[in-house]
């Protein structure tokens, strides 16, 4: 066996034999995407309530149209008290022809919404009862793909804050402990180089980020998620790759001026809860101030992210992945040149 | 240089306002087992490690073989084998496994790992992982993975430090099958006693000093220091015990009665004819005390 082989094999042992590194690396992902799955996935609480007072064929279209909760009340006096109490965003009574609403004006998006469907229900209405046929028709749909729903944009974001963390952790702590447990110094005395030693801990960083893609997307594509890829996924795989890469250079920088395993957490996770957040992998970015977005632009996290949603979801081809490699690629350059000016085989 | 191995000299090294190693020169012959002993911080392990390498001499040149171990010297990696003072294992591997990435770290064939087991006693530990080792067993593993690829010359750190006397016992028998290999050996310890054991030659250091350097046996010899004659109370009086012939002084310290004395044959025949063997022990000067005749102060670890 070369000397690249063992010393890779050496430190797959080390981490397939660690719990806690194991949870980090495989649980921890999943238990985000169930969490994020129950809190985004459920998007029928998010309708406008609307009481309703009576019956007709506008109430019954009200309830076919799936655009608000329909909520029945025996007198329009307790649906009004549920309005002005603001539990209840409008009201609607329905007295033969006449058909009364009344809003919170408080909410204006609601008030907006439950305006606009029920004015669109009653001309519909009108219209309708005149027997004639539409003069204008309005052929409305969305762009995405119709299965698009909040799955297929959080699997990328939290598969991507997954590897970034185990990556950087993973490398970090190997060296902070090695470098105190005098193994990298006890190897420094056995005639191999020092791109040996750190390219045997970077292939094994890429391929713990490639179980863990697999494993996160297995899941996520199980009935329970629903998650579905687009027709080039295996475009994602240069990316997990020039991701992890950079991600372990961050680690190795880490590890290069940590003196302690406690000290190597600590700065890690200054590291990538900001950068997860600043990266859009939890909340969308759009709203952030343009500033904060362009800050974003220079990290690894963003573009993997990125990538990832393009070529895992939205279907784009291989284009999509110039400008995210090329970013990662080059924070690798210099985020590794940096790791290689501090690094030290051994304390003082 | 001839027969010469390790050639060191005039090494010094400060940290801050102290110098840890402070002017020291020897030489260590082809298959010699040479001790470096002294009390903690007496600079053990920072001249040992200059002379692997490891650190860089503020003063003073090393060689290796014929060759300057610093800066660090490919050639001559696979020549020496060390282990460290604290054992250098990697995470969470068997005995076993850490032998066979060692072994291939130098290019030598995995199977040396089971004779390495073997040598070091450790056969029957070959799947344990390296955190559910003794003390003991550690410190025979980190020698086993020193010795992995054979080298011409080995350096070990304290390898008895911190075992209880038994597994001490059994690493000194390690030590001397290394030895029986041919194997140039240089050690360092604080237990006088284990040096005089077990060195050809030692090395007492103090303060980043080299006090003195002689095999153990010229030391002692040397220092024309009192033997002990010890026997039980009660079968002499001490002042019975200080007319007999050849002793110098006697004491009764509640346990026995210790007798100092030059001339211990006539001692000993003395006490045969009186019947007052009982409890005989009898101690010579140590290396202890040439460390008390050095210094002038008790030695201490
Ligand atoms: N890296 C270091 N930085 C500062 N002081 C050190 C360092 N290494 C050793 N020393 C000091 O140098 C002296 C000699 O240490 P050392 O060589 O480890 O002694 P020994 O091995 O005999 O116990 C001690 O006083 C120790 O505190
Ligand atoms: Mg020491």
């Amino acid at each position: 066996m070369t000397a690249f082989r063992s010393l890779s094999t050496a430190m797959f042992k080390g981490f397939f034999r660690e719990r806690t590194a194991l949870f980090f690396a495989f649980l921890m992902p999943l238990m985000f995407l169930v969490i994020f799955g129950l809190i985004f996935g459920n998007s029928s609480g998010n309708k406008t309530k609307i009481g309703v007072v009576g019956d007709g064929p506008v109430v019954t279209a009200l309830s076919q149209s799936g655009a608000l909760d329909v909520q029945r009340y025996d007198s329009f006096d307790a649906a009004l008290q549920k309005v002005r109490g603001g539990d209840l965003p409008a009201a609607l009574a329905v007295r033969g022809n006449e058909i009364e609403l009344r809003y919170a004006a408080s909410d204006t998006v609601a008030a907006g919404t439950v305006q606009g469907v029920v004015g669109a229900v009653v001309d519909k209405a009108n219209l309708a009862a005149t027997g004639r046929p539409p003069l204008i028709r309005l052929d409305s749909g969305q762009v995405e793909d119709s299965s698009l729903s909040a799955i297929q944009y959080l699997t990328p974001g939290i598969l991507s804050w997954g590897l970034a963390t185990s990556a950087i952790f993973g490398a970090a702590l190997t060296l902070v402990n090695w470098r105190k447990k005098q193994v990298l110094r006890r190897i420094r005395l056995a005639p191999v180089g020092t791109g040996t030693v750190i390219s045997s801990r970077l292939l094994v960083t890429v391929g713990v980020s490639v179980l863990q893609a697999v494993l996160f997307v297995a899941v996520a594509m199980t009935p329970v998620f629903g998650l579905k890829l687009a027709g080039q996924w295996w475009l994602a795989l240069p990316l997990l790759v020039l991701g992890s890469l950079s991600f372990f250079s961050i680690g190795v920088l880490v590890g290069s001026f940590a003196k302690t395993e406690e000290a190597a957490t600590g700065i890690t996770n200054v590291i990538v809860l900001p950068m997860a957040f600043l990266s859009g992998t939890f909340f969308p970015l759009q709203n952030a101030p343009g500033w904060l977005q362009a800050v974003s632009q220079v990290l690894p996290l963003r573009h993997l992210n990125d990538g990832m949603v393009d070529v895992l979801v939205r279907g784009k081809g291989i284009e999509a992945l110039a400008l995210p490699s090329a970013v990662l690629i080059g924070f690798t350059l210099v985020v590794g040149f940096a790791a290689s000016r501090v690094f030290s085989w051994e304390d003082s | 240089m001839s027969g010469s191995t390790i050639v060191a000299d005039g090494l010094r090294k400060r940290y801050g306002d102290l110098w840890a190693v402070d002017g020291v020169s020897f030489t260590v012959g082809e298959g010699e087992f040479f001790g470096i002993l002294g009390p903690n911080g007496a600079g053990k392990t920072t001249t040992l490690e200059i002379v692997e390498g490891l650190r860089r001499p503020d003063e003073g040149t090393v060689l290796l073989l014929g060759e300057s171990p610093w800066p660090r010297n490919p050639k001559l990696l696979p020549r020496i084998g060390v282990q460290l003072q604290a054992s250098s294992f990697f995470e969470r591997l068997t005995a076993r496994e850490q032998l066979e990435t060692f072994a291939s770290l130098y290019g030598v064939s995995r199977g040396t790992a089971a004779d390495m087991l073997e040598l070091v006693g450790l056969a029957d530990k070959a799947n344990t992982r390296e955190n559910k080792l003794s003390g003991g067993q550690r410190q025979r593993l980190s020698i086993a993975c020193a010795l992995i690829h054979d080298p011409d010359i080995v350096f070990l750190d304290e390898p008895t430090a911190a075992l209880d006397p038994q597994a001490r016992r059994n690493l000194w028998d390690v030590l001397r099958a290394i030895r029986e290999r041919g194997k140039t050996i240089v050690y360092t310890t604080h237990h006088l006693d284990e040096a005089e054991v077990l060195c050809d030659r030692v090395a007492i250091m103090d303060r980043g000093r080299i006090l003195a350097m002689d095999p153990p046996a010229t030391l002692v010899r040397g220092l024309d220091a009192p033997t002990h004659v010890m026997v039980e109370r009660g079968l002499l009086t001490v002042a019975q015990a200080t007319e007999l012939p050849g002793v110098d002084e006697a004491r009764d310290d509640g346990v026995s009665l210790t007798l100092s004395t030059r001339r211990p044959a006539v001692v000993l025949s003395t006490l045969a004819e009186r019947g007052a063997l009982d409890g005989l022990q009898v101690r010579g000067a140590t290396l202890e005390d040439v460390f008390l005749e050095l210094t002038g102060r008790e030695y201490r670890a």
